[in-house]
């Protein structure tokens, strides 16, 4: 090992570079990057790094996977079944609206008023959530919104059947209203990739419109819908503000269990059991991420 | 392309606008019909709503509160950001990654995870620090530093850094003198941009300042909502408004800039935000 050390050369020239440091034995200006990396760590690493050895700790300390054993009880299942639902539909919902609106902005000038305007309120429209928008839906939909008030004035009561506004399809569809927005803007860059050459191929080569989609543009465009449909699932599962203005009770959601869990007030307040479903958070988000990254390089390949 | 394609897509065109453009205005228009509705039936429509806010005491703390929150975090973040952004490009190239990992994480760690971890943290700093509303900017730095990243990053990319350093360097200039003499007048538009963004989120944040036991605008909207909707909703418009007006003029500022510079490097199109469109 020793011989082979000496063979590669690189301790020879780590000797002989020292004197070009001024001979300085500790570096002082990577002390510049100290400020930064200590706020991370204490508000960003500390945090995240509480919840994941949190979950595998018991509440008086010890190592213990009993947080986890506490996961199957019914109504965090019930509360896992409804987020993973609430995000998938309202991603796949939002995926394929997001996608023939940008669609139909992709398709008119790519240097008009339009795709300005469209861009710019999307960019906006995907940051908003919380409070604010579930107030916008409760004063359009809501026991007296505006709609509901004006489909009853025509004799029809859209909540016939029970106030599903609270619930998960009131959530799904105000979790689209951010949630098209996001598809907007990831999708855009992919149908930019498209080039009317392909379709021009196709049609001399004797191909209909359905061949064209069926064959060329869909295949192209399916990791960048796959990819985008996976990001929106991460960005609803995270999303805790607006479902805990729209719904006060219960355990609907994941981050809405987690509240309550945090809550001492309740006087249900278990911080294992918190920590160990924020956990569950961390790793579906990250599997989700990973996915969506794998799938971006296709794209970034493909349509680049 | 053929004239009844051509017209077979403009139907599509239409249509699918103007469904988005009622699904995406309504709710907004709602909130204003509502916030001017009249507490009796039947009554004409009035501003009361709008005129209560500043008889809620509360209320207007916790306005006062969310305003103080965001000039802190943006100054918090400027202060933090710059200097080691500015260092990291001079000085350890190799620690660039690093930095831009930890600035990019907060997108991945959902906000409700990042409060689970902060708890413990915020309960000994209440008890052994100060527990006051105005911590919570520490966290707040976090949440927004993604969007800070990105935007100073686009601003330093744009001015060649090093021979502005070097520069003063030679002229005798210390290091806080480059700084924020000589590379931070350079990019006074990124600094904009970063501490507009900062503003618009934290004026829009609920799940900290909720979950952490603090009042701030959105959780006293949401406590307000209980008891009076139509004060509660003429807060949100106003919030709403205002942060909207903030990130369309970033957005605008930044696809008027992109159109002169190369576009900045894509990763989470969340962040798009930002820049708006890519040209």
């Amino acid at each position: 090992m020793a011989i082979q050390a000496t063979a590669t050369g690189d301790p020879v020239v780590e000797t002989a570079r020292r004197p070009r440091e001024g001979g300085r034995r500790f570096p002082l200006h990577w002390l510049g990057a100290v400020p930064f990396i200590g706020y991370a760590a204490l508000f960003l690493l500390l945090p995240t790094g509480i919840v994941v050895v949190g979950a595998f700790t018991s509440n008086d300390g010890g190592l213990t996977l009993s947080n986890f054993s506490a996961l199957n009880r019914q109504y965090i299942l019930n509360s896992f079944a409804t987020s993973l639902a609430l995000s998938a539909l309202s991603a796949v919902v939002g995926a394929v609206l997001g996608a023939a609106f940008a669609y139909a902005v992709a398709t008119g000038n790519p240097r008009g008023a339009l795709r300005r305007i469209v861009s710019s309120a999307c960019g906006v429209l995907a940051q908003f959530g919380g409070v604010t928008l579930a107030f916008a839906f409760i004063a359009t939909i809501g026991g007296a919104g505006f709609i509901t008030l004006w489909l009853r004035s025509h004799g029809i009561d859209p909540y016939a059947k029970g106030l599903w506004i609270y619930e998960l399809p009131g959530l799904v569809l105000v979790y689209t209203y951010f949630q098209i927005p996001l598809m907007v803007l990831v999708f855009l860059p992919a149908l930019d990739g498209v080039k009317p050459q392909w379709r021009e191929a196709t049609e001399s080569l004797g191909g209909t419109t359905w061949h064209y989609w069926r064959y060329v543009a869909g295949p192209l465009l399916l990791p960048a819908f796959l990819g985008a449909t996976l990001l929106l699932f991460a960005n609803s599962f995270s999303a805790y503000a607006t479902a805990a203005a729209l719904v006060s009770q219960g355990d609907i959601i994941v981050p809405i269990a987690i509240a309550n869990l945090l809550n001492s007030e309740t006087g249900l307040a278990n911080p294992g059991l918190a920590k160990a479903l924020a956990f569950g958070m961390i790793v579906i988000v990250a599997v989700v991420m990973f996915l969506y990254a794998v799938l971006q390089r296709r794209t970034a390949r493909w349509l680049g | 392309m053929n004239r009844s394609r051509r017209l077979k897509l403009q139907v599509f065109r239409v249509v699918v606008l103007v469904v988005m453009a009622t699904f995406f205005l309504v709710p907004i228009g709602a909130m204003f019909e509502f916030s001017t509705r009249s507490t009796t039936f039947d009554a004409p429509r009035t501003l009361e709503s709008w005129t209560t806010i500043v008889t809620y005491p509360a209320l207007v703390a916790a306005i006062v509160a969310s305003l103080e929150l965001a000039a802190i975090t943006s100054v918090g973040m400027l202060l933090l950001l710059l200097p080691t952004m500015i260092w990291v490009r001079l000085r350890l190239p190799r620690l660039n990654r690093i930095i831009e990992f930890l600035c990019l994480l907060p997108l991945t760690i959902p906000a409700i995870v990042l409060v689970v971890g902060l708890f413990p943290v915020y309960l000994w700093m209440a008890n052994n620090i100060s527990d006051s509303i105005l911590t919570l900017s520490f966290a707040y730095v976090i949440l927004v530093l993604p969007y800070a990243y990105r935007a100073l990053d686009a601003g330093l990319s744009a001015i060649n850094v090093k021979t502005l350093s070097e520069a003063a360097r030679s002229l005798g200039a210390g290091w806080p003198t480059v700084i924020w003499r000589v590379i931070a007048p350079n990019m006074s538009g990124a600094l904009l941009n970063a501490s507009l963004l900062s503003v618009a989120l934290v004026l829009g944040e609920f799940t900290f300042a909720n979950l952490l036991g603090y009042v701030n605008i959105q959780v006293q909207i949401n406590q307000l909502g209980q008891a009076n909707a139509g004060v509660s909703i003429a807060v949100s418009v106003a919030s709403l408004m205002f942060a909207f007006v903030l990130l369309m003029v970033l957005s605008f500022v930044g696809a008027a800039r992109q159109a002169l510079r190369s576009k900045p490097r894509a990763t989470d199109p969340r962040l798009e935000a930002v820049w708006g469109q890519k040209a």
